[in-house]
C-alpha cells in the first residue's frame, strides 16, 4: 500500500468504519446506561425538575471562576477543539458532503491559532496530571491514553497543514487515521462523556429540581 | 441483619442504576470534586478526594454493565473487587465524609458524586463492614425509640419542665391536631430548650400539634450507615404514628440528616408515599410568618451571620426559609461568602460525629468553618440543625472563638411577641 492508497482507505473504508463503531457504540453506551432505569421518587417532590434538568445541562458548562486554577486550560482545551473540529474550512466540507449542511468556515489563520492553544493547553493538562495529587492519585492507564488520542488528531492535524513530519500525502493520511483512532476510542473510554455528561447533568439537576435545589 | 462479603456485592450491583451509570461513564478523573471537599482542602491530602470513595463500585459497575468491561473481565484483564478492598473504603465512605454533597455542586460532568457514596455505605453495610458506632446507635435507636438511647421518660420529663417554665400544656398523642412534632436526641438531650420555645411560638401562632410517644425521634442512624431496612423501621414508626392520630403534617426538627430521611428518602425507603406532608421546622415558621401569625419584636443588632446545614440546604431545598426568618428579627444578618447550595459543610455531619475515630478529623477539618466565620467578625453563627449546633460549639471552643452559637427557632422565641394571655 503507498501513501496514495493508505489515504484513500482512510478517507473511505477508514472513516466508514470508525464512523459506525462511533456512533453504533455510543448508542450502545446510552442504552446500557438507561436500561438500568432510574427509582421512582416517591416522595412528594416541589417541582418536576424538568426546568432543573435543563439547567444543569447549560449552566454547568460555565466556568466556576474560583477554580480558574484548575479549569482554565480544560476550557481552552474544550473550546479550542471544537472550534477546530467545526470551523477548519477542509472540515466544514466534509460535514457538508456527509450531511448535507454547511455553516461556512474560519480563516486558517484563525484555526491555527486554536490548534496551538488547544495543544497548550492539552500539554498543560498533562503536566497537570502529574503534579496535581488528587489528579494523579485519580489517573490510571486508560486516563492517560484518552489523553493521547485526543491529542493526536490536533498534532497531526497541525503538522499535515504546515507540512512537517511525512510528505503531505502521508500525513494527511496519518492524520485522518488518528482522528479515526479518537472516533473508535469515544464510546470504549472516558471519552464517552461527550454524550453522557448531557444524562449524568439532566439526572442530577432534574433530582435536585425536585428538592426545590436550583441548579 | 445478616452480613457477608458477598451481601455486599450484591447489594452494590443492585444499587446501580441509570444515574449511577451515567455518572461513571462521565468522570473524567478531573480531580476537581477535590477542590469543594473540605477533607481534600483542609488536610491536602489526595486519598480523599470524593470520586475515590467510590472506586469499588466504579469497578463493580465496569465489569457487570458495560460490554467494555465484561469483555475484560472474559479476558481476565480486570480486577474483581476484594474484601480487602471494600475493607479499605470504609475510611473513605463513611470516617472522612459527611455526606455534604458540596462535590456534586462543583463537578464538570454534573455527577452526583454523593448519591453514589451513599449507595457505596449501603453496600459496606451489607458487607458488615459499616463502622460499630454507628451500628450501635442503629441498636438504640431500633431497641429504645431514640438515637441517644433515652426513653421516653427523659422526654417526658422535658416536656414537664418545658410546661412549667412557659406555663403552656404541651400534648402527647394527642390526635386531630395540625402538626406532629419530632426531635433529634441532640435536641432532646442538649438543646432542650427548643421544646418551650416551640410551645410558646405555636401558642402564640394558634397552632395546634402534639408529640408521639411511639415516634418521637427524628434521626436516623439507618441513614448514615445506607441500612435501608433500618432507615424503613425508623419512619414507619412515624408514619404509623401520624396514621393513627390521624395528622396531615409532620415537623422534621433542626437537624439536616432528619429532614433528609424523613422528607425525601422516607417514602422510597418504605416503598410508598405518605398520607401527610413533612416540613422542616423552619419551613413551619416561615409559613407562619407569610401568614403573618408569627409575631416579632426587636432586632439583634449584632453582627450575626448563618450556617446553612448541608442535608436541609444544599441537598433538601430550604434555602430561604431561614433567611426570611433572620430578616425579621436581626438588623446586621451577614452571608457567609459560601451560602445555600454552597456552604462548607461544618465537618461532623454523616455520622461522623458518631464515629469515635473520626474525631481527630472532624477537629482538623473544622478549620475551614472557623475561617469563614473569623473572615466576618461575627459575635453569633446561628444554624438550623443540631449536629451542626454540635460541631460549631465544640470547634468555636477548641479554638478559643468568641462567638455563640444559635439555634434558629431559639432565636425567634426570644423575639416573639406575646399577646396571648397564657
Amino acid at each position: 500500500m503507498n501513501e496514495i492508497e493508505l489515504l484513500n482507505w482512510a478517507r473511505g473504508p477508514g472513516l466508514a468504519y470508525a464512523t459506525a463503531i462511533m456512533f453504533f457504540g455510543l448508542t450502545l453506551r446510552v442504552i446500557e446506561i438507561l436500561s438500568l432505569g432510574r427509582p421512582e421518587e416517591l416522595a412528594e417532590v416541589r417541582d418536576s425538575g424538568v426546568r432543573d434538568g435543563w439547567m444543569m445541562i447549560l449552566k454547568r458548562s460555565l466556568p466556576e471562576v474560583k477554580h480558574w486554577k484548575y479549569i482554565t486550560a480544560s476550557y481552552i482545551f474544550h473550546i479550542g477543539l471544537l472550534v477546530v473540529i467545526f470551523f477548519f474550512i477542509p472540515h466544514t466540507h466534509l460535514f457538508r458532503d456527509v450531511f448535507g449542511i454547511f455553516w461556512g468556515g474560519w480563516p486558517n489563520y484563525i484555526i491555527d491559532f486554536f490548534t496551538v492553544l488547544s495543544i497548550a493547553a492539552m500539554l498543560y493538562t498533562l503536566v497537570a496530571r502529574f503534579y496535581d495529587p488528587s489528579r494523579r492519585i485519580l489517573s490510571k492507564m486508560s486516563d492517560y491514553l484518552a489523553w493521547l488520542v485526543t491529542f493526536l488528531p490536533l498534532v497531526t492535524g497541525y503538522m499535515a497543514f504546515h507540512r512537517l513530519g511525512f510528505d503531505y500525502t502521508t500525513m494527511l493520511a496519518v492524520h485522518i487515521l488518528s482522528v479515526e483512532l479518537l472516533m473508535i476510542a469515544i464510546p470504549v473510554s472516558k471519552l464517552t462523556h461527550v454524550v453522557t455528561f448531557t444524562m449524568a447533568r439532566w439526572y442530577t439537576g432534574s433530582n435536585q429540581g425536585r428538592r426545590g435545589v436550583r441548579s | 441483619m445478616s452480613t457477608s462479603f458477598q451481601q455486599g456485592i450484591t447489594v452494590l450491583k443492585k444499587v446501580i442504576d441509570a444515574p449511577i451509570a451515567a455518572y461513571f461513564s462521565s468522570c473524567t478523573s478531573c480531580g476537581l470534586c477535590a477542590q469543594a471537599c473540605i477533607f481534600y482542602t483542609e488536610t491536602g491530602n489526595p486519598k480523599y478526594t470524593p470520586i475515590r470513595r467510590v472506586e469499588p463500585m466504579r469497578r463493580i459497575w465496569e465489569q457487570e454493565f458495560t460490554l467494555v468491561g465484561k469483555a475484560k473481565k472474559l479476558l481476565g484483564l480486570s480486577k474483581p473487587v476484594t474484601e480487602q478492598d471494600l475493607r479499605d473504603t470504609v475510611e473513605l465512605a463513611f470516617e472522612s465524609c459527611t455526606t455534604c454533597g458540596r462535590c456534586s455542586m462543583v463537578c464538570p460532568a454534573g455527577n452526583d458524586i454523593v448519591y453514589m457514596i451513599r449507595r457505596m455505605r449501603e453496600g459496606l453495610t451489607a458487607a458488615g463492614l459499616a463502622p460499630k458506632s454507628l451500628q450501635a446507635a442503629a441498636v438504640r435507636t431500633i431497641e429504645k425509640g431514640s438515637v441517644m438511647g433515652f426513653p421516653l421518660k427523659t422526654l417526658e420529663s422535658m416536656i414537664q419542665a418545658a410546661e412549667k417554665e412557659t406555663g403552656i400544656k404541651i400534648n402527647v398523642d394527642e390526635p386531630n391536631v395540625d402538626y406532629l412534632l419530632l426531635l433529634s436526641s441532640a435536641e432532646v438531650m442538649q438543646f432542650n430548650e427548643i421544646i418551650g420555645a416551640l410551645a410558646q411560638i405555636f401558642k402564640e401562632a394558634g397552632v395546634t400539634w402534639t408529640f408521639s410517644s411511639e415516634a418521637y425521634e427524628a434521626g436516623n442512624p439507618g441513614m448514615h450507615m445506607g441500612a435501608s431496612e433500618v432507615e424503613a423501621q425508623m419512619i414507619n414508626r412515624i408514619v404509623k404514628a401520624a396514621e393513627q392520630l390521624h395528622i396531615k403534617n409532620v415537623i422534621s426538627p433542626e437537624c439536616g440528616h432528619a429532614y433528609m430521611a424523613i422528607r425525601w428518602e422516607g417514602p422510597n425507603v418504605i416503598g410508598r408515599p405518605y398520607p401527610f406532608k413533612v416540613f422542616h421546622i423552619i419551613e413551619v415558621l416561615d409559613k407562619l410568618r407569610a401568614e403573618g401569625r408569627l409575631k416579632t419584636t426587636g432586632l439583634e443588632d449584632e453582627r450575626i451571620t448563618f450556617h446553612d446545614p448541608c442535608q436541609a440546604a444544599r441537598r433538601g431545598g430550604v434555602n430561604e426559609p431561614q433567611r426570611n426568618l433572620l430578616n425579621m428579627v436581626t438588623s446586621n444578618f451577614i452571608e457567609m461568602e459560601d451560602n445555600r447550595s454552597c456552604n462548607w459543610c461544618c465537618g461532623g455531619g454523616g455520622g461522623m460525629n458518631t464515629i469515635e475515630s473520626a474525631e481527630p478529623l472532624v477537629r482538623k477539618v473544622f478549620n475551614r468553618k472557623k475561617k469563614q466565620i473569623d473572615e466576618l467578625d461575627v459575635t453569633t453563627v446561628v444554624t438550623m440543625c443540631a449536629t451542626c449546633r454540635n460541631t460549631l460549639e465544640e470547634g468555636i471552643e477548641e479554638n478559643n472563638m468568641n462567638v455563640e452559637v444559635l439555634g434558629l427557632t431559639e432565636l425567634l422565641a426570644n423575639h416573639l411577641l406575646k399577646e396571648k394571655k397564657s
